[in-house]
């Protein structure tokens, strides 16, 4: 397979050291760019809503964070389960990477969702099935986080990590689905597969946002894995005296 | 501007919306950014040194 074969030549840490430092500048610049357009649409071109008057602006930032509160988790389970079963040396420091800011996203979804809801449902929070799924999914990543570095020994921290990423992935069905299951104020999704209920005037900003948030993180995500590379290599080094 | 600013009544939402948005997402791009500029100090001062 072309793509396996791609993924093998890129998951060696010296290669990936050299291909996203081309990349990275290029990346970064590509998500200012995006955000800047996407910000100017959300908060300047977008109408206001018939019925939510200029309160859907909030919309611009809450569902592309949500989106990628879940894509990012599920990148970071997949590669958790790289990483236990290939014993890869980059599937666990890509997980590692993406948690703080899968965590960072969760939190702006869940706080913006806040705010949005004040106004719109009359409360600040309700326990149903979508908020309190995604609160879950906020403190998987900090559990996450937590756990990983609870061990002397970083290859156990890393192994028990990758264990919980794994369990944690059937709290991602909860989400996607707790709108249709259970009654709850959240409405349902309103893109699907199959098209969307929203305007193409509120559409377009939504989704210039939503790749604009993941060419961010698909920066930090190299940054941060760059990052944890270099200490990695100094610490070899420190050892070798 | 005034009447942009008042976000039809709801500037006390969309603001700080937006607010938390730029603070939590900003801070963890400059976090990311310093430690990979320490990072990367750090090993050119171990690698000069041998």
């Amino acid at each position: 397979m072309v793509q396996g074969a791609m993924i093998t030549r890129l998951a060696n840490p010296a290669r990936f050291m050299r291909v996203s430092a081309v990349f990275l500048p290029w990346v970064a610049a590509l998500a200012a760019i995006v955000l800047a357009v996407g910000l100017y649409w959300a908060l300047v071109i977008a109408p206001p809503d018939y019925q939510q008057g200029q309160s859907v602006r909030i919309m611009f930032i809450h569902v592309p964070a949500a989106w990628l509160a879940s894509m990012v988790y599920l990148l970071m389970a997949a590669a958790s389960f790289v990483a236990l079963v290939w014993r890869h040396p980059l599937a666990e420091i890509a997980a590692q990477a993406a948690a703080p800011v899968g965590a960072a996203f969760t939190l702006v979804c869940l706080a913006t969702g806040s705010l949005w809801g004040r106004p719109m449902w009359g409360t600040w929070w309700v326990w149903d099935a979508r908020l309190t799924s995604v609160l879950v999914l906020f403190f998987l990543y900090l559990g996450y986080i937590a756990l990983v570095n609870a061990f002397d020994d970083p290859a156990r921290g890393a192994r028990a990590g990758s264990i919980l990423a794994l369990v944690g992935v059937v709290n991602l069905p909860i989400i996607k689905f707790s709108v249709d299951w259970w009654n709850t104020l959240h409405q349902p999704a309103s893109i699907t597969l199959t098209g969307s209920t929203i305007d193409p005037s509120m559409l377009w900003p939504l989704l210039v946002m939503a790749v604009g948030f993941m060419l961010l993180f698909a920066a930090l995500l190299m940054v941060r894995m760059r990052t944890m590379l270099n200490e990695r290599r100094a610490r070899a080094l420190r050892l070798q005296g | 501007m005034a009447a942009y600013l008042a976000m039809g009544g709801y500037a006390a939402f969309v603001w700080p919306a937006y607010g938390i948005a730029l603070v939590v997402l900003g801070g963890i791009t400059t976090q990311s950014w310093l430690r990979y500029r320490a990072s990367r100090r750090a090993l050119d001062r171990l690698q000069r040194r041998r």
